[in-house]
């Protein structure tokens, strides 16, 4: 879509475009052309003379025991948060819909969380899981439960896997409602004058109309696991313990940038794969 | 609802009121914890009636800030955020606003070019050039500075495509009358576009405080001076490890502090909010 009538200026739309670009320039393409061209070159440790190596950063990288564990970590991780914040919300969405009373509230009360920081939502479940004073812990203790997330990897992971779906529920939740608002209405009714019940029809009509909205959550959850949760993991666990809830990994500047390559490399696809899926629109 | 299921619409009620409890859970121990003493929390279990250490406990952390770690006001820390989560606000508005005018009311050489160079930026999240922009953001000199805070995020791909959708969806006659009318594309743009593009800055404006609030991985970098630190960080610099050294109470009351302002944001503001979400995300 074009439009007919337009301006015509030999330099204001120049300036105009000027300062965006600036900074697209300055802050986006600079360094991205620096962490290719480092990624392929090694700093001697006072980083005085540079060496070109090809890919030997990247070799070094995929022959490392614990940055390939860290992937891992990483997608075990996005899947359950991913996961877990669909089903949840989900839930909470088909519910809100039902209900005509108090749905207002309902919703208010829901979506607040989008608002909490990743790194102050980790400190708050910090603070409920704490392995001695946590109020959630001393409830796991009394049930016979031994629960301490500094010492235990797996405890460590559902913590931070808790922390990061908690936060992501109202985002769903919102995305879900509207999806659920879009469902045609004579169809529902239709179905119900066929004798389905509420059951029958979430399942046959309603839950293939959300399959876009799913699918599209299912991309933005796995990219927010990715990225976003950063602070959730480095305010809780800092990584530990012993490297169970490691997801980045610092190094040096070949090293590092070699990983940036990396994970440019895979939100491009995970961007292009999105886009491809949005356009054919899954809708069965 | 197609038909009347009491026992149904009795389950959702349920559901939904669990769902609200137990997302509300951490947040009311936080409160209880910030209006209780250190003594008071060390105990197990904690009580869960509020304490009458509220004053005690927010004076304290937003005047002088927790013992051992980082001793900073947090005052100080709330007015960084705040600033930072304007200036990434606005100038991310500002900047787009003018960048998707050109792009969709000029048509000049290379404006292709420049729209795919903005779009390309949508795949490319902080997190991802985060060291490399470091980099360049130390060797400008921009560390622990407003500028080196919030510069390298005011450039983004989606408030420049929001306006460009919206932009695109004005009506023709709007622009032939003012150029019949003489206007020049300036004063176009400031009593035509602008006044209608007031809903969709509402929406955007939501969204980015949120985001410029919330920021934690670049600040953490970025800023290396207490006076500098915004609440977010911190809250992280307040907790030094072992749950008996930390000033639980300050540091929650913190939290508590760091959570309000951009929570009133989305509650007050709910309306732009969910509009701002689902068109930024389209």
């Amino acid at each position: 879509m074009e439009k007919r009538v337009v301006f015509r200026s030999a330099w204001l739309p120049y300036a105009l475009l000027a300062p965006q670009i600036a900074i697209t320039i300055i802050f986006f393409f600079w360094p991205a052309a620096q962490a290719f061209w480092f990624s392929f070159q090694v700093q001697d440790a006072f980083g005085i003379s540079t060496e070109f190596v090809g890919l030997r950063n990247f070799a070094e990288l995929f022959s490392d025991e614990h940055y390939l564990e860290s992937f891992k970590t990483t997608a075990v991780f996005s899947l359950l948060v991913a996961g877990f914040g669909i089903a949840i919300s989900l839930l909470l969405a088909t519910m809100a819909d039902r209900v005509l009373r108090g749905a207002l509230a309902y919703k208010t009360l829901l979506i607040w969380p989008y608002a909490v920081a990743p790194a102050v939502a980790g400190v708050l479940f910090a603070f409920l899981f704490a392995p001695s004073i946590g109020i959630v812990t001393y409830v796991l203790r009394k049930a016979g439960y031994n629960w301490d997330w500094v010492l235990q990897g797996d405890q460590a992971m559902l913590l931070v896997v808790m922390a990061a779906t908690w936060k992501q529920i109202s985002y769903n939740f919102l995305f879900f409602l509207a999806g659920l608002q879009s469902v045609p209405r004579s169809l529902i009714e239709a179905a119900a004058i066929d004798g389905a019940g509420p059951a029958r029809r979430f399942w046959t009509i309603v839950f293939p109309f959300l399959s876009p909205t799913t699918f599209f959550l299912l991309v933005v959850n796995i990219v927010y696991a990715f990225f976003d949760t950063f602070g959730v993991i480095d305010s809780t666990t800092q990584g530990g313990p012993a490297g169970a809830t490691q997801i980045f990994k610092a190094g040096d500047l070949g090293g590092s940038s070699a990983q940036s390559v990396i994970l440019m490399v895979i939100v491009i696809a995970l961007t292009v794969a999105q886009f491809r899926f949005i356009e054919r629109k899954v809708q069965y | 609802m197609v038909e009347n299921r009491p026992w149904l619409t009795f389950v959702s009620h349920a559901v939904l009121i669990a769902g609200i409890a137990v997302i509300a859970f951490p947040l009311y121990i936080t409160f209880v914890a910030s209006t209780l003493s250190l003594e008071q929390i060390l105990q197990v279990p904690m009580q869960l009636v509020p304490g009458d250490q509220l004053r005690e406990n927010y004076s304290k952390a937003l005047l002088a800030g927790a013992k051992g770690g980082a001793a900073a006001p947090v005052a100080r820390m709330m007015l960084n955020s705040l600033i930072m989560a304007l200036a990434i606000a606005f100038g991310k508005i500002a900047i787009s606003l003018i960048a998707s005018f050109a792009i969709v009311y000029f048509r000049f050489p290379l404006r292709n070019f420049f729209f795919w160079m903005i779009f390309v930026t949508l795949m490319l999240p902080v997190e991802v050039r985060i060291i490399p922009t470091y980099k360049v953001a130390s060797d400008l000199g921009m560390l622990n500075s407003y500028a080196g805070l919030t510069l390298p995020l005011i450039a983004s791909a989606t408030a420049t495509f929001l306006f460009r959708q919206f932009f695109l969806t004005i009506p023709e006659e709007l622009a032939e009358a003012s150029r019949i009318d003489g206007a020049g594309p300036m004063r176009f743009f400031v009593d035509v576009v602008l006044p209608l593009s007031r809903t969709s800055m509402a929406a955007l404006f939501v969204i980015q405080f949120i985001y410029g609030w919330n920021q934690y991985l670049w600040p953490l970098l970025v800023t290396t001076e207490e006076s500098m630190y915004t609440a977010v960080i911190g809250i992280k610099r307040m907790i030094v490890g072992g749950d008996a050294l930390t000033e639980w109470n300050v540091v929650m009351a913190t939290a508590m502090l760091a959570l309000l302002p951009p929570a009133l944001v989305v509650v007050l503001m709910q309306k732009w909010f969910v509009k701002g979400l689902v068109e930024t995300e389209k």
